[in-house]
């Protein structure tokens, strides 16, 4: 069931962005760092915790039977949101970062001295780190992938580190600082014709794109619930079920075991292998909200709706002046990054901050990225469902006088 | 997270001229602040008073004088005479140089005991800046003032 599209209908949903901050309405640019989270995700958890709370898959009294009831459905709705052909191939972790850990600790195994891992210039730094330490770990060879004049990953230099044959590719769907999309199935389809294993960082896309795992291919996709409006805490770990069931554990512990004895421990099978000790139940409540409230939203309209207002966000900021933008083409997801004039972004952050702005000014945790911009960082504005023109508006004008201010 | 006091005494220390008192000017500005009207006028200032403060000498920014827990770079250099302390600092934010100023006015030149009893919160609050004490990672403030502790304790 989908509904018309009245957005403000839809932005009346968010009770966070009915404040005033500094006399203003509050100006929420931060959707990229966390997105608001509609009534519905607050009222799941509410109602979770006032009339069913109790642990999951262990009790055998009714209260549990339905937190474990509804907490199983929400695994149900993660698959057929992304589109994995079997239900154990959905892990619940408590993010994005978590589920890269999982993947990065489970394989070192598999992983030898002088094993190849390729890794987007422009990821996350929690799709660098954790690789980072498998390296340590293991003796292999951490190589960046380099970007095109686009920010976005070079093919024809992918192509070259191809030929390394690499054990592990790691890239973002969409990435974090820039909102630079990258071409996935086609990435995937490459790395995986020279033999490697792929993970991707939906972080970013998830909110934006429908994403279809078997479309693109992937062994791995991994995402957090507080990027689609939904609540932090929870986070998904996709995983092809052959790749994932060769994963060691990172925690061990209660609920992924079979049998425990002081003579040896066998561990139980896909998911609970990979989710030791109780999740994060509400969490997990809100997060099947959230894609209930994604999935009653009118897709394309939506989508075009994002778009525009990116497009714009790119012209005012263009015309206002002053203003250098980082990897901004019309392909973008959800973010602009930029710069007003040589001044500090954290100069900029401060007085946007005065005047009811949410931005993020910083290296976005993209500290390699930003190295190859030759910038300490900068600030980003980003965009989530619940935007409208009047938030570009109010923030240009605050904008405005930054400029007045500081030049 | 403050920085590391003992790796400072490899670092080149700046010349005594950099530990001078402090310009009149400064604390002049600090009380403008309490009486701006509006934060284009708070803020205005605070980026004046920054300027007031004599610009590091590039050789001097290095990493073993940094302030870490800061989005900007800061950088903090201490020298004492008998119990009275004397500090230099400087940061590639005009804001966060500002607010370095107004720390000093309220610690440089002042004795171990007077910086030890030195309230940060109740400060900035009189000044109206508090909002600027936030304990996010990305604001060196409180950082900054834990440095100035340390050293004087040191």
């Amino acid at each position: 069931m989908t509904i018309a599209f009245e957005h403000d209908a839809i932005r009346a949903q968010f009770p966070t962005l009915a404040q005033q901050l500094e006399d203003q309405p509050l100006c929420y640019l931060d959707t990229a760092a966390t997105s608001q989270k509609p009534q519905s995700v607050i009222d799941a958890m509410n109602h979770y915790y006032q009339l069913d709370n109790a642990n999951v898959h262990r009790a055998a009294h009714q209260l549990s039977a339905r937190a474990t009831l509804n907490y199983e459905k929400v695994r149900e709705q993660v698959q057929g949101f992304i589109n994995s052909a079997r239900l154990d191939e959905v892990i619940f972790t408590h993010g994005t970062t978590e589920s890269i850990n999982i993947v990065a600790y489970g394989i070192s195994q598999q992983v030898n001295a002088n094993d190849i891992i390729l890794v987007d210039s422009a990821a996350h730094h929690a799709n660098i780190v954790p690789w980072q330490q498998l390296a340590k770990k293991t003796g292999a060879i951490i190589k960046p992938i380099p970007l095109n004049d686009e920010l976005s990953i070079d093919h024809a230099a992918f192509d070259e580190l191809l030929k390394l044959s690499p054990k592990l590719v790691a890239f973002s769907h969409v990435t974090n600082a820039l909102g630079t999309v990258n071409d996935v199935e086609i990435l995937v389809q490459k790395a995986k014709s020279a033999g490697a294993i792929t993970l991707v960082d939906g972080a970013q896309a998830i909110a934006h794109f429908d994403i279809d795992v078997q479309a693109i291919d992937c062994d791995f996709y991994v995402f957090s619930g507080h990027k689609m409006y939904g609540p932090t805490g929870v986070g998904i770990l996709y995983g092809r079920f052959d790749q994932l069931d060769q994963l060691a554990p990172m925690l061990t512990g209660g609920e992924m075991i079979k049998t425990v004895s002081f003579a040896g421990t066998e561990f139980g099978d896909l998911p609970n292998k990979l989710e030791a000790g109780t999740p994060a139940i509400s969490a997990v409540i809100g997060l099947g909200a959230a894609i209930s409230f994604i999935n009653a939203l009118p897709k394309e309209q939506v989508r075009q709706h994002e778009q525009s207002l990116l497009t714009y966000l790119q012209q005012q900021l263009i015309q206002l002046g002053d203003i250098r933008l980082y990897g901004a083409n019309k392909h973008n997801c959800g973010v602009v990054a930029f710069n007003v004039s040589s001044e500090h972004h954290q100069d900029v952050g401060i007085l946007l901050d005065q005047q009811g702005i949410a931005v993020r000014c910083g290296h976005h945790c993209a500290m390699p990225l930003m190295q190859q911009l030759a910038i300490k960082g900068c600030c980003r504005a980003s965009i989530g469902i619940y935007n409208n023109k009047q938030d570009i508006d109010q923030f240009i004008t605050a904008l405005r006088n930054v400029k007045e201010l500081l030049l | 997270m403050s920085q590391n006091i003992t790796s400072q005494s490899e670092t080149l220390q700046p010349d005594n001229s950099y530990f001078s008192p402090l310009s009149e000017k400064i604390s002049d500005a600090v009380t403008t602040i309490e009486q701006a009207k509006n934060w284009q006028d708070k803020y205005r200032q605070i980026m004046l008073i920054g300027k007031v403060l004599a610009p590091l000498a590039e050789a001097y920014k290095v990493e073993t004088a940094q302030v870490k827990g800061c989005e900007s770079q800061a950088w903090l250099y201490h020298h004492q005479i008998e119990s009275q302390h004397f500090f230099c600092a400087d940061s590639d934010s005009r804001i966060v140089k500002g607010l370095i100023a107004i720390l000093l006015n309220a610690t440089h030149g002042k004795t171990t005991t007077e910086i030890a009893n030195f309230d940060l919160d109740h400060y900035f609050q009189q000044l109206g800046l508090s909002g600027q004490l936030s304990p996010s990672r990305t604001n060196g403030l409180t950082a900054l003032a834990n440095a100035i502790k340390q050293f004087a304790a040191a």
